[in-house]
C-alpha cells in the first residue's frame, strides 16, 4: 500500500477532525464534493456538519476561522489555490497574526495553501506565498516537502496555538508517495538534512527540495558530494542546522521557487553571511524563479522556477570558486 | 429586557422603560464626557496618537449595549463608546488603552479604540472597516458548532465600510449561514470627509438588506427611544432564529473624523436638519418633559458623572506605562517557536 502527498494531507484531517472536537473544516467546494484536489475527499460525509462550504469569499472566509478560534476552535481553512489568499490577506496578516499581541488570546487557525506551479496553471494558479508571510511577525509558515510531513506537520498546525500557513505544494500532491504513514516526527522549526554531503550546502524547501536532491544526484556523477537541507518550516526558521551544514561543507546554495526580491532564499543568505561568514568558502548564492508573473506555457514555465539542470549548474558555478 | 419592553411595535406604556431609558441616559452622559474629557487633553498634546468620539452617536451605540446579554459578542467601533460601557466594558479599559497603561486589556500594544476584551465577548477591532463582521459570524458559528444557542453577535459599522469588500463577503457569509447577525450602521453621512453621495449610489443603505437576503429595520439614531426599541427588535429577531438583521440608522456625526479633524466639510443644511439633533440633548428634554428627571437631578448626574470621569483619568494616569525592556516582544503565543533571538531580550517580560 502506498499513500500520496495529497492522501496524506486528507488523512491529517480526517485524524485531527477525529482526535478533537474543536477541529472543523471551512473552505470552498470543500464538503460534499471533497475539494478541488479532493483533500478533503469523504470528510464531509465523515463528519457531518464539520466539514463546510463556503462562498466564493476569502476575506471572509479566514475571517470566520479567526472568529472561530478565539471561542476556542481549531479551524482548518482550505483556500482553493495559494494565489487566492491576497484577498485573505487582510484577516490573515492583520486579523489573526496580530491578534496574540494584542489581546494575550491564541488565535489558532490553520489556513492550507495549495501552491506552486504545475503545468498550463498560469500567473494566477501557481504562486508560491511563503515569503510574503514569513514577513509577518505572528505567524507560522510551514512548507513540507514530504509525504510524512505533509502528514505530521499538517497535524501539528492544527495543534499549534498560533496562525499557521501550512504551504502545501501542488506539484507534489498526486506523484510523491510513500509506504506508510509516520508513526513519529521532527517538531516544527528543526530542518532535516534530506542528503548528507561534503561539498556544497543545497538548502531548499517544499518541491525544490525534490529538484535539489536531483541536481546532488547528477553532480554525484561527477564527482561532487551534495548535502542537502530540506528547511521543513520557513517561519521559524532552523538556522543551526543550516550553519552546522555549511560548517561542514564551506559553500552555500539557496534555493527558492518564489520570486527573488527578498524572501526565504534571501533570509538563509543573511543569516549565514551575518553569523557564519567565517564558515564560508565561497560567496553565498541563492536560485529562484524569474522576476516575473509565473507564465502559462510549460517551455516558459519550466524556465521560470529553479529545476535540477539550473541547480546543478549553479552549484558548479559555485563549486569551481 | 429591552426588547420585550420595547418590540411591540410601539412604545405605549412609558412607565416601563423608565428605568431601561434612564440606565441609557446615564450611560450616554458617561459616554460623552469621558470622550469630551479625552478631547481636550487630546487638545492640550497629553494624548499618544488620535482621539475618536462617537458624539451624535451615543443613543444608537447605548442600545446595542443595552440589548445584547452576557456572553452575546460585540464588534464596536469607534464610537461606541456608550454601547462598550453598556456591554460590560469598565470604564477604566478606555482610559487605560488611550494612556498605554500594563494595567489596561491592550498594555500599550494598541492604543485609544482599538481594545477588547475578546473572553468576554468584545472584540478588539482592527482598523480595516468591514473587517471584523467575519470575524463576529466565526464566533457565532463556533457557538453552534458547540451547541450553544440564543447567543447573539452585533458587528458595528458606520457608512463607509458599507462600500468594502469585506462588508460584502461577510453579510452574504452571514445570510448563507443564517447566523444570528446583527449588523448595525451607523450612517452618520460622512466617511472622514466623504460624503453619502460619494459612497453609495442606492437611495437608501436599508436597499441592500434585501440584496443579501436578510431583515432590514431603519431608525431615527437621533432618538433613543427609536433607537431602543428598533435595535432591541432586530437582537430578539435575530436571537429568536430568524438569521442575520441589518439596522440602518440615520444620524449626523457631531465631530470631525478624529480630534484632529475640524470637519468643516460637513453641509451646515445637515447640521440644522432633524438628523444635526444631538441625541443626548433629545433625551434630556424627553426627560424633563415625562418628569423623569429635573433641572436639579440631571446637574447632579452631570457633576457625578464628571467626578468619576476625573477619578478614572487620575488613577490612569499614576499608572505604568509600558517599559520596552519589560516587552516579551514575542507575537507568538507558542514562544518556542518564535523567531525573536534570546540574546536580543534582555529582560523578557513575565507577562505572557
Amino acid at each position: 500500500m502506498s499513500i500520496t502527498y495529497l492522501e496524506a494531507i486528507r488523512e491529517a484531517q480526517a485524524r485531527a477532525l477525529a482526535e478533537d472536537p474543536r477541529v472543523f473544516i471551512y473552505g470552498q467546494d470543500v464538503g460534499a464534493f471533497g475539494g478541488a484536489f479532493k483533500a478533503t475527499k469523504g470528510l464531509a460525509q465523515e463528519f457531518p456538519g464539520r466539514v463546510i462550504d463556503a462562498p466564493i469569499s476569502e476575506d471572509a472566509i479566514v475571517g470566520l476561522a479567526v472568529g472561530a478560534a478565539i471561542e476556542g476552535m481549531r479551524p482548518i481553512v482550505e483556500i482553493q489555490f495559494a494565489d487566492f489568499s491576497t484577498v485573505a490577506f487582510n484577516q490573515i496578516v492583520n486579523q489573526a497574526a496580530t491578534f496574540f499581541w494584542r489581546t494575550n488570546l491564541p488565535c489558532p487557525i490553520t489556513v492550507r495553501l495549495p501552491c506552486g506551479g504545475t503545468l498550463g496553471s498560469g500567473p494566477f494558479h501557481s504562486q508560491t506565498m511563503e515569503s510574503v508571510y514569513a514577513h509577518y511577525p505572528g505567524l507560522i509558515v510551514l512548507t513540507p516537502a514530504t509525504v510524512e510531513d505533509a502528514y505530521s506537520m499538517l497535524l501539528e498546525a492544527v495543534a499549534i496555538d498560533d496562525p499557521v500557513i501550512f504551504c502545501e505544494h501542488k506539484l507534489l500532491y498526486y506523484h510523491l508517495k510513500a509506504e506508510t504513514l509516520p508513526t513519529e516526527a521532527l517538531p516544527v522549526g528543526r530542518a532535516r538534512i534530506a542528503r548528507e554531503g561534503r561539498h556544497l550546502t543545497l538548502v531548499a524547501y517544499s518541491a525544490m527540495v525534490h529538484e535539489a536532491l536531483a541536481a546532488a544526484d547528477e553532480l554525484k556523477t561527477e564527482g561532487w558530494d551534495i548535502e542537502v537541507v530540506d528547511l521543513r518550516s520557513v517561519k521559524p526558521l532552523d538556522t543551526d542546522t543550516v550553519m552546522a551544514s555549511v560548517a561542514r561543507t564551506g559553500r552555500l546554495l539557496c534555493v527558492g521557487e518564489s520570486w527573488p526580491w527578498g524572501g526565504v532564499t534571501a533570509e538563509v543568505i543573511t543569516r549565514v553571511a551575518s553569523e557564519g561568514f567565517a564558515l564560508l568558502d565561497a560567496p553565498p548564492a541563492r536560485l529562484n524563479a524569474k522576476d516575473t508573473p509565473v507564465p502559462f506555457h510549460p517551455n516558459l514555465w519550466a524556465a521560470h522556477r529553479p529545476t535540477a539542470r539550473s541547480i546543478a549548474a549553479a552549484a558548479r558555478k559555485l563549486l569551481r570558486q | 429586557m429591552v426588547q420585550t419592553v420595547l418590540d411591540s411595535g410601539r412604545v405605549s406604556d412609558l412607565s416601563a422603560i423608565r428605568g431601561v431609558y434612564l440606565k441609557a441616559f446615564r450611560i450616554m452622559l458617561l459616554a460623552r464626557l469621558l470622550e469630551e474629557k479625552l478631547a481636550s487633553l487630546y487638545r492640550a498634546g497629553k494624548m499618544h496618537g488620535g482621539v475618536f468620539i462617537g458624539r451624535g452617536q451615543e443613543a444608537l451605540s447605548v442600545s446595542i449595549g443595552l440589548s445584547l446579554r452576557e456572553g452575546d459578542i460585540f464588534a464596536p467601533l469607534i464610537r461606541d463608546q456608550a454601547g462598550r460601557l453598556a456591554f460590560g466594558e469598565p470604564l477604566l479599559d478606555a482610559v487605560r488603552t488611550y494612556f498605554g497603561s500594563v494595567l489596561g486589556p491592550m498594555r500599550g500594544r494598541d492604543g485609544n479604540v482599538h481594545r477588547g476584551r475578546p473572553r468576554q465577548g468584545l472584540l478588539p477591532m482592527i482598523s480595516h472597516l468591514g473587517a471584523m463582521i467575519a470575524v463576529v459570524n466565526g464566533a457565532l458559528l463556533a457557538r453552534r458548532l458547540k451547541g450553544i444557542q440564543g447567543t447573539v453577535g452585533v458587528a458595528s459599522v458606520g457608512d463607509g465600510a458599507t462600500s468594502t469588500g469585506a462588508f460584502h463577503e461577510a453579510l452574504n457569509q452571514a445570510a448563507v449561514e443564517r447566523l444570528p447577525l446583527v449588523l448595525v450602521i451607523a450612517n452618520n453621512q460622512y466617511a472622514y470627509s466623504t460624503p453619502n453621495s460619494r459612497q453609495f449610489a442606492c437611495a437608501s443603505l436599508l436597499d441592500r438588506a434585501r440584496g443579501y437576503g436578510v431583515e432590514g429595520h431603519g431608525v431615527d439614531g437621533t432618538d433613543l427611544i427609536e433607537c431602543l426599541r428598533v435595535v432591541g427588535q432586530a437582537i430578539a429577531r435575530a436571537r429568536a432564529g430568524h438569521g442575520p438583521q441589518m439596522v440602518v440608522a440615520e444620524l449626523l456625526r457631531l465631530c470631525g473624523h478624529g480630534e484632529h479633524d475640524p470637519a468643516d466639510y460637513v453641509d451646515p443644511q445637515l447640521k440644522n436638519s432633524r438628523l444635526g439633533r444631538d441625541c443626548l440633548k433629545v433625551a434630556e428634554e424627553f426627560l424633563l418633559e415625562h418628569g423623569w428627571a429635573d433641572a436639579t437631578s440631571l446637574a447632579e448626574w452631570r457633576e457625578e458623572t464628571q467626578r468619576t470621569v476625573e477619578e478614572a483619568i487620575a488613577q490612569v494616569q499614576r499608572e505604568p506605562t509600558p517599559d520596552p525592556f519589560k516587552e516579551s516582544w514575542v507575537a507568538l503565543s507558542s514562544r518556542h517557536l518564535c523567531e525573536t533571538h534570546e540574546e536580543e531580550v534582555p529582560n523578557p517580560g513575565a507577562d505572557i
